[in-house]
């Protein structure tokens, strides 16, 4: 490379030497192709699945997302049952564990520790996302469902006429599923809408206490409102997580492929469908499996689009 | 550490009542000395600059005013701040010494939501009962920003210019009508235009408000204060500063006259 140590007033500027200018255009046709690469395995993916899903889209069409039995014998194949028990434990995860985590990030946010003890604690809460699923079945099936037995009894002695707890406790089902749902997504709930509370300007609770506010009235009338573009991206890639999660789900739901309101009763996920026959599969049972595939796919795109399109519309700094 | 004489004598006042006093004010940053034997008598419905070169002092002064140096863990204070004559540190709720001491920051802080919450904000977080419609119309003329936003009150504060968010906060600061307006230097981060109009509004505010008024720029504070008190730092043992008050008198004394070699220095850009 030509460059001089001297360089007197007058005598032209360079311009940018050939190896840097091969050098600078290599690397953005590098990046580009590792960008355009990750998008082209999601479309592959999308694709291969979709073909091998052919057979059973077109033997059972539409009607596959209505219908509720899950026969090889007879080859009939419909998946409403894991539908809805995806939607139904994500749905119960979600709920339950949105206020607990949003409340935990407030908590961890505010000055109500000293530091050291709340970095300790935002630290073990997301140890929570390092445990392996296959841990939480193990512990949902020795711990959680024994401990549930009473709670359950209880919920169908009191609350039967409710069609929710319509059916007695048989241990694995829909509920010790959605609890342990609950625990695994907790962290990432918790650590997003953490960080998006934390990183709102020191100007904003000022802002607020100088006008006279109360702590409480900053959180709730300003700092949420602030943070909440992050705390609803948080809930939905947590949404994802729960509508995805395979291992845990199947030991502990039951994987039952009949359709029951009740939450006490066995269910099944599409996820937890797939682990568990996949094996064992014939050749339009692997197509129908391929077309649940589809769907789960299907269902995961549509809620990062809503969220995507609910943090676009809430997006306060726009 | 032995607080030395300062000349600190209080502006004679004249018809007017002391609106925020300090006696013997020493404020700490743990065991830091950040300001120290600070006597004044700040009068009520008056501007009153603080002025003084980086260090010496003056914001931390004046958020001792609204308390809002709670919120930092290793403040503390001894000696008295007083708001007409009851102790500002004793027995009194922090939130409600900031319903009667509004302040508008540095750096405009407008919240992330539309121009007309922004104004509500300080009624609704205090239920004050009242047309919020009427209050954000008197509000917006108060800081002349009216005309600018009427049509696009919906719009959110952050899409406005730096000047016009920063009239945004003083309407938002003088919307649940506090009596004294504290100003960390408002001005600071705006441009030659802007801040005439903020300078020229602050004087029509003094008529129904306290004003004291943090400012870098001495022009400034001799364009607008009724009363300016100049602050220096020295340099403790440790390599800090800390602050005191040298000098508090009407703006034109301490700009013509002033008492010590100090103040008569710095008024003159011999250093700072």
């Amino acid at each position: 490379m030509a460059s001089s140590t001297s360089s007197p007033k007058g005598k032209p500027i360079e311009a940018r030497s050939q190896r840097s200018q091969w050098s600078d255009r290599s690397f953005t046709w590098l990046t580009r192709i590792l960008a355009f690469g990750v998008a082209a395995v999601l479309v592959f993916i999308g694709v291969q699945v979709a073909i091998d899903a052919m057979p059973a889209i077109r033997r059972y069409g539409l009607e596959f997302l209505v219908t509720s039995s899950w026969n090889p014998v007879d080859d009939a194949y419909g998946a409403l049952p894991m539908i809805y028990g995806t939607l139904v434990s994500s749905l119960i995860a979600l709920v339950l564990a949105v206020p607990i985590g949003v409340g935990t990030a407030l908590f961890l946010s505010e000055d109500f520790l000293p530091r050291p003890v709340r970095t300790v604690l935002s630290f073990m809460v997301e140890m929570l996302a390092a445990i392996p699923s296959v841990v939480y079945g193990i512990w949902g099936i020795f711990v959680l469902i024994p401990f549930l037995d009473p709670i359950g009894g209880w919920l169908h002695q009191n609350l039967g006429w409710i069609p929710l707890f319509g059916t007695t406790y048989r241990g694995p089902g829909m509920l010790p599923a959605a609890l342990v749902l609950t625990v695994m997504i907790l962290p990432i709930i918790t650590a997003i809408a953490r960080d998006s509370l934390i990183s709102l300007p020191p100007a904003l609770r000022q802002a607020a206490l100088g006008m006279g506010a109360t702590r409480w009235t900053a959180i709730f009338r300003v700092l949420i409102p602030a943070a909440f573009s992050g705390i609803v991206g948080g809930t939905m890639l947590a949404l994802g997580r729960a509508m995805g999660e395979t291992m845990a789900v199947t030991m502990l739901i039951g994987n039952s492929n009949d359709l029951n309101v009740s939450i006490l009763a066995p269910a099944n996920t599409v996820a937890s469908l797939l682990a568990n026959q996949f094996a064992e599969a014939g050749d339009l049972q692997i197509a129908a499996l391929m077309y649940a595939g589809l769907v789960l796919f299907g269902l995961t795109l549509v809620v990062n689009i809503l969220a995507e399109m609910i943090v676009q519309r809430v997006n306060v700094y726009k | 550490m032995e607080h030395t004489a300062q000349h600190t004598d209080v502006p004679a006042l004249k018809n007017t009542e002391t609106a925020i006093a300090t006696e013997q004010l020493n404020v700490y940053y743990g065991d830091f000395l950040a300001l120290r034997g600070v006597n004044m008598a700040i009068p009520e419905r008056k501007v009153t600059a603080l002025i003084g070169p980086s260090g010496c002092g003056k914001s931390t002064l004046i958020r001792c005013f609204n308390r809002l140096n709670d919120l930092i863990d290793s403040f503390h204070l001894d000696g008295r701040v007083t708001y007409y004559g009851q102790d500002l540190y004793q027995d009194v709720d922090a939130v409600q010494v900031r319903r009667r001491i509004g302040m508008v920051f540095q750096q405009p802080n407008p919240f992330p939501k539309s121009i007309y919450d922004n104004i509500a904000f300080g009624a609704r977080a205090t239920g004050l009962k009242t047309d919020l419609d009427a209050l954000v119309e008197r509000s917006l003329k108060r800081s002349a920003l009216w005309e600018e936003v009427k049509d696009k009150l919906k719009t959110n504060g952050l899409s406005l210019s730096g000047g016009q968010q920063q009239r945004l906060c003083i309407a938002r600061a003088i919307s649940t009508q506090p009596d004294v307006v504290l100003m960390d230097e408002p001005c600071s981060s705006l441009d030659p235009i802007s801040t005439l109009k903020i300078e020229s509004l602050i004087r029509e505010l003094a008529e129904e408000y306290t004003i004291i008024i943090v400012t870098h720029n001495m022009q400034q504070a001799a364009r607008m204060a009724d009363y300016t008190a100049f602050f220096n730092a020295e340099a403790t043992e440790d390599g800090k500063r800390s602050g005191y008050l040298v000098e508090f008198a009407p703006t034109q004394k301490i700009f013509d006259q002033p008492a010590q070699e100090a103040t008569r220095n710095y008024v003159n850009g011999q250093f700072g």
